[in-house]
């Protein structure tokens, strides 16, 4: 729409704060020196942020949770949440240092200057008003054009965005949208008031592969026809590597590493991201993914010298005692590593290994036959069937909405109205798990999603790895604590965690806890339903590797529900494609991935991002 | 003891719980020291002798405040007890059931909601005369129930969901001990905050009632009757009646410090 | 969320701006027609609880004519012979109710005359008293929940809320008593410690008297109201949308009104009616405390009595105006819950 374009640009002019500048128009924007600190302690939040964003750039801000990544992008806007305070730095853009600002000309710098696209753009929009009036409010504020001028850039806006812009769309409220178009709807919004610079905070976090992709795609041509400087605030290294033409990594409120985007998938020069990108299952092969020990430290528990220290294969003493100078390390990559000349070479296919051979010989376990799953009165799964060998893993995938966790939950007990046939041994299951023997419902044990949610917080770990095996009569007393401590031992936890109750553990501990839980009951197939969504990639590789171990060692049997493809590589022997309630494919994951046969799968395989 | 310690840290909760326990010490020894008895006549009605000189018969008012509190705060306790008691119950189980139960649980609460508190003991009081004090304890606590029963159901739908729940039901845990050990040991802070609230309450009803002239025992000290027996003598011997309202009024206030540096904590999520 | 197929499927399902009346007319009456329905089940469910506890609990002679039961058998057979205590509980339940519906409570067991007749002015003056009450309560209670959000977390919101607790738990009677001793009686002496309306005149024809009972329901309700209107409006200003709306560069005033207390609104209708009710409870004891000519009092007297007539009268008017309030409140909240209108409408 390079009409609107030009007819947004002047009179964004009269709207900034007069001050005379020293750039000339289109600088994107610089931050030096940024601090932001906890208000009260003064701990800091993020630290020693320097960041350049060019014109018509996109700068992918990478880091796990807790890394301080959200933190810088607000901070771009001279906002810090509740709590926090930014306290040092510089934050020009359009020659005005926003940090320098007072409040009032902050106000107008932002959205107009500089503007930010939610999260969470379901919760971000305000319920109450409808996505018209929601889309000029900005324009109507600073009494740009008529009326019918801003409803017709609004309607420009979200064709812009591949959105209709009738009367009837402009009409609803956010809840009336999908989540694609809700966050489509939010960028056209950011976009609106013609913004210098823009701060994308996980903009497609929650939607499905196929949306997220016509989101990026979205946001990578609107930010090149309007010459926009993004910051593209992700935890998805994969998004990243197809989408930014720079890369910062951050860690613990540093960063770590920044460099062109070729550079820092090539040749990553610090340790933790080599670790990261280990962690990262690819498309094109299975690798025995690695995660990085231990998690990243808050606020308050960093560690001194090298932040990354105390989690580095190649930490030396003195990394301990002194905080690294960036160095720079190639045309505009820095990395501050005080051993990063030293490392051994890296290439991105280290930890490939050979997918599993389709074979005849399986010795099958658990057998489903015509599956139909309902809620209340609408069938939700059809017709599925499904046999899963000793010690194979399955990995059921699809969408949201595609009936791959009802399946699970039906096969696993936790729900009760279906029909068809669950074969466990050759001998049929009852439907919900209260109809089930207690040595039926201990052959098959379920792993939740997420780990904050799973495990009791009152109880103790011990407790509550013990009481399966209390439950179903394996062990009692001491003896079930020492089992406890062993299965722990196989999870990677010490036994000091026995005592302590889960508000004392990370994300990944929990959901080691959860495993151990279930391993307690000596099972002979485990379900696990999306288990390693909820954390950071450093923390689901080492679960995958968990999770391979114990099928090698223990010959267990798994249904692995998840919508990652990538991930389905890398773990799974088998995979069912799931759309819609329905099985739309299915087959050795090397022969689905490498040949497939849907449209369906297609797409699915051509819309996930993936570093290879 | 280390659960207690975000309680401690809160001002309000210790400031509640001295003032409470202030207000229950002389409520339990007071009549160990009063000067005199609780009946004793020690001189004209409505004079200013002795400390808060004397009452309508010529009670001294001090004894009476000193002996009126005990059965205050023993019936208010166990219509506190009672009421959460019930109220739990019935708020756990239609959470934990769903379904049509919680529909006609919730329904029949909404019509015991539909009367103020006061109106439901008043209801009942047209039939007895001279009710006894545990008549009290139940109108109390039962007129409580329906309010526990909702807070309890609100909080407990935020527990059953969980996969903690699901988890236990998974492995074949039974209902009760579903509801027992996974679902209610997660819902203490916030019971024990409408715990507190409903005690607040409890002492405000109770002493309402005797206030109404509704005596379990005419003639006993009591600080809700020593109000209503005095009260026209406002004018003359304020301490008669100021008196008591002022125990009254720094018990209540005691007691909702108290549930509310408890909410304070359960909201940090202080469990 | 939902794949791109679902927004055709989204688009599909939602009827455009021009069909969009006529079903959802439908809907309305319908929603409207079964929450009416819910309302008189309630109703009736307490005319149930209020005669059950009324009549079923004791003997209802004994209760009414106290000493004089033992003494005098031919005033017990004339009451039992006026109340019908004689026939079954459910007969006399049922001749209760068909006169209930059609307007004849029946006849008071203390004065003889109708009940209609004698709660007829009470019902008005108590009415009068709840809504000057709360005229003065909600715009007193949110203006200082606003107040109080506004200066969050700082000292003036920590006394703010120091205050409110410490008059949020005292009851009605003990605030009444403590506002009588200091403004009417022991220390000033400033204005009537009960409200005197000679002659059959309405209460409010002597406006001073209104003040203390009208201040007394206000101290005891209004800090309530005022913390959770403050927590609700807290909890939308830490809200996504309100952070997005700051990151947009609305200006503070705008970004209160138009998307803060817009979404904050509705729970304080709740609250609102919530009140009402309480205000419906704390009228029994201040009307009495007052000597104020309303249910009320007249509730306490009745009681007293054992008139059982009136109190089932009186109890009946209280429980109506409970569920007839928060009949209002819910279709208000609904009609402010855009998710929750459109939900109805489709």
């Amino acid at each position: 729409m390079p009409a609107t374009a030009a007819e947004g640009a002047p009179s964004d002019d009269q709207h900034g704060p007069d001050r005379p500048g020293s750039h000339g128009a289109g600088t994107g924007a610089r931050v030096t020196d940024l601090r932001v600190a906890l208000t009260g302690s003064g701990i800091d939040v993020v630290d020693d942020i320097d960041l350049v964003l060019e014109p018509g750039e996109i700068v992918g801000l990478v880091g796990e949770s807790g890394s301080g990544k959200t933190t810088v992008g607000t901070a771009l806007l001279a906002y810090s949440r509740a709590g926090a305070r930014i306290t040092q730095g510089a934050v020009d853009i359009d020659g005005h240092d926003l940090l320098r600002l007072d409040l009032g000309a902050v106000r107008a710098m932002r959205g107009r200057r500089v503007a930010y696209v939610p999260q969470d753009p379901g919760a971000a929009l305000n319920p109450a008003i409808r996505i018209g009036r929601q889309m000029v409010e900005l324009l109507e504020l600073a009494k740009e054009g008529s009326a019918a001028d801003r409803l017709a850039r609004a309607r420009a806006g979200l064709a812009e965005v591949g959105l209709p812009g009738d009367e009837e769309f402009l009409a609803r409220y956010p809840h009336q949208l999908s989540g694609g178009q809700v966050q489509r709807v939010a960028l056209a919004m950011a976009f609106l008031p013609r913004p210098k610079v823009l701060v994308l905070d996980e903009p497609t976090t929650g939607l499905d592969v196929t949306t997220q992709n016509l989101v990026l795609r979205t946001v990578k041509d609107l930010c090149a026809a309007h010459d926009v400087a993004a910051l593209y605030v992700t935890h998805d290294l994969a998004v990243v590597a197809n989408l930014a033409d720079r890369v910062a990594v951050m860690y613990a409120g540093r960063i770590a590493e920044i460099g062109p985007r070729e550079e820092i998938f090539a040749r990553p020069a610090h340790p933790y991201t080599r670790a990261l990108l280990d962690a990262i299952p690819h498309l094109s092969s299975a690798r025995a993914l690695a995660g990085i020990p231990g998690s990243t430290p808050g606020p308050g528990r960093r560690p001194q010298g090298c932040r990354f220290h105390d989690r580095c294969a190649y930490a030396t003493d003195e990394c301990a005692r002194v905080d690294p100078p960036p160095e720079t390390v190639g045309p505009a990559h820095v990395v501050r590593c005080l051993h990063h000349a030293e490392l051994p070479p890296w290439s991105i296919d280290t930890g490939d290994i050979a997918d599993t051979a389709p074979s005849a010989q399986r010795d099958v376990v658990l057998r489903v036959e015509h599956l139909d799953v309902f809620y209340g009165r609408t069938q939700v799964v059809f017709d599925v069937n499904v046999d899963l060998a000793r010690a194979e893993v399955l990995a059921f995938v699809g969408e949201s909405g595609s009936g791959k966790t009802t399946t699970a939950r039906a096969i696993g007990g936790l729900s009760r109205q279906w029909t068809g046939r669950v074969e466990l041994g050759g001998h049929e299951l009852a439907r919900g798990a209260r109809g089930r023997s207690a040595a039926d419902r201990k052959r098959i044990q379920y792993i939740f999603q997420n780990p904050y949610l799973s495990l009791n917080p009152r109880l103790t770990i011990e407790q509550i790895v013990t009481r399966p095996m209390e439950l179903f009569g394996i062990a009692k007393g001491k003896a079930a604590t020492d089992r406890a401590v062993e299965l722990l031992d196989a999870v990677a936890l010490g036994p000091t965690v026995l005592t302590y109750r889960t508000n004392r553990l990370s994300g990944g501990e929990r959901q080691r806890v959860a495993i151990a839980r279930a391993l307690a009951a000596e099972p002979d197939v485990l379900v696990c339903d999306e288990i390693t969504s909820a954390l950071d990639v450093s923390v689901q590789g080492s679960i995958v590797a968990l999770l391979d171990r114990l099928k090698r060692e223990r010959g267990i049997s798994m249904l692995f529900v998840t919508h990652n493809l990538a991930l389905v590589r890398s773990i799974a022997d088998r995979v069912q494609v799931l759309q819609r309630g329905r099985v739309v494919e299915q087959g050795f994951v090397v022969e689905v991935m490498e040949n497939p046969q849907e449209d369906y799968t297609k797409t699915l395989l051509a819309n996930t991002p993936t570093l290879r | 003891m280390t659960a207690l310690l975000p309680y401690l840290r809160s001002r309000r909760f210790v400031v509640g719980l001295v003032v409470t326990l202030a207000v229950a010490l002389l409520a339990v020894t007071g009549p160990s020291f009063a000067p005199h008895g609780q009946n004793d006549i020690v001189g004209r009605p409505f004079t200013t002798d002795g400390a808060f000189g004397t009452d309508y018969l010529g009670q001294d008012v001090l004894s009476r405040v000193l002996a009126g509190g005990r059965s205050i705060l023993l019936v208010s306790l166990l219509a506190t007890i009672l009421g959460m008691v019930l109220g739990v119950l019935i708020g756990v189980v239609a959470a934990y059931a769903g379904g049509w139960i919680d529909e006609a649980l919730m329904r029949l609460n909404d019509v015991v909601l539909a009367f103020p508190q006061i109106l439901l003991a008043l209801l009942v009081l047209t039939a007895i005369s001279e009710p006894a004090w545990w008549v009290i304890v139940l109108l109390v606590g039962f007129s409580h129930a329906p309010r526990v029963a909702r807070v309890a159901r609100g909080v407990a739908l935020g527990i059953v969901p969980r996969d903690f729940v699901t988890a236990a039901e998974a492995l074949g845990e039974s209902r009760a001990r579903v509801l027992l050990a996974e679902v209610l040991p997660n819902m203490t802070a916030p019971l024990l905050a409408e715990a507190g609230l409903r005690l607040t309450y409890s002492i405000g009803m109770v002493a309402g009632i005797g206030f109404l002239g509704f005596a379990t025992n005419p003639g006993a000290a009591d600080w809700g009757q020593m109000i209503n027996e005095n009260r026209l003598a406002l004018l003359v011997q304020p301490w008669a009646v100021v008196l008591p309202v002022l125990v009254i009024g720094v018990f209540t206030i005691g007691t909702n410090l108290l549930a509310d540096g408890v909410a304070q904590v359960a909201g940090k999520g202080g469990q | 969320m939902t794949d791109t197929s679902t927004d055709t499927a989204a688009l599909a399902t939602l009827p455009g701006p021009g069909v969009r009346r006529r079903p959802a007319t439908g809907a309305w009456a319908l929603w409207i027609g079964r929450r009416l329905l819910l309302a008189l089940l309630t109703l009736w469910l307490c005319s149930l609880v209020v005669f059950l506890a009324t009549s079923a609990l004791g003997d209802p002679v004994r209760a009414v004519l106290g000493k004089d039961y033992g003494t005098s058998p031919e005033r017990v057979a004339a009451l039992r012979e006026q109340l019908h205590l004689d026939d079954p509980v459910l007969t006399r339940y049922f001749s209760w109710l068909g006169h209930l519906i059609t307007g004849d409570p029946g006849v008071s067991v203390a004065s003889g005359l109708p009940v209609g007749e004698l709660i007829g002015p009470r019902v008005a003056n108590s009415a009068v008293l709840v809504v000057v009450a709360a005229l003065v309560m909600i715009p007193v209670a949110i203006g200082i929940a606003m107040l109080s959000a506004h200066y969050r977390g700082r000292r003036a919101d920590g006394i703010i809320q120091v205050v409110l607790l410490t008059l949020a738990g005292l009851p009605e009677f003990v605030i009444g008593i403590l506002l009588v001793a200091v403004f009417s009686t022991t220390v000033l002496h400033v204005l009537p410690a009960v409200t005197i309306a000679g002659g059959g005149a309405p209460p409010w024809s002597t406006p001073v008297s209104m003040i203390l009972p009208v201040v007394t329901l206000v101290v005891a309700v209004a800090p309530y109201v005022s913390r959770i209107v403050r927590s609700s409006l807290l909890e939308v200003l830490d809200s996504d949308y309100v952070e997005l709306a700051r990151l947009k560069g609305v200006p503070e005033s705008i970004v209160m009104r138009r998307h803060a207390l817009r979404n904050a609104i509705v729970p304080g209708v709740q609250v609102i009616a919530l009140q009402f009710a309480w205000l419906a409870g704390g009228i029994v004891i201040v009307e009495y405390l007052f000597s104020y000519p309303g249910v009320g009092a007249s509730l306490v007297d009745s009681v007293r009595n054992s008139d059982f007539p009136m109190v089932q009268a009186l109890a009946m008017v209280l429980a109506a105006v409970y569920v007839a309030v928060n009949l209002v409140a819910d279709v208000v909240s609904i009609l402010l819950t855009p998710r929750a209108r459109t939900a109805i409408a489709s």
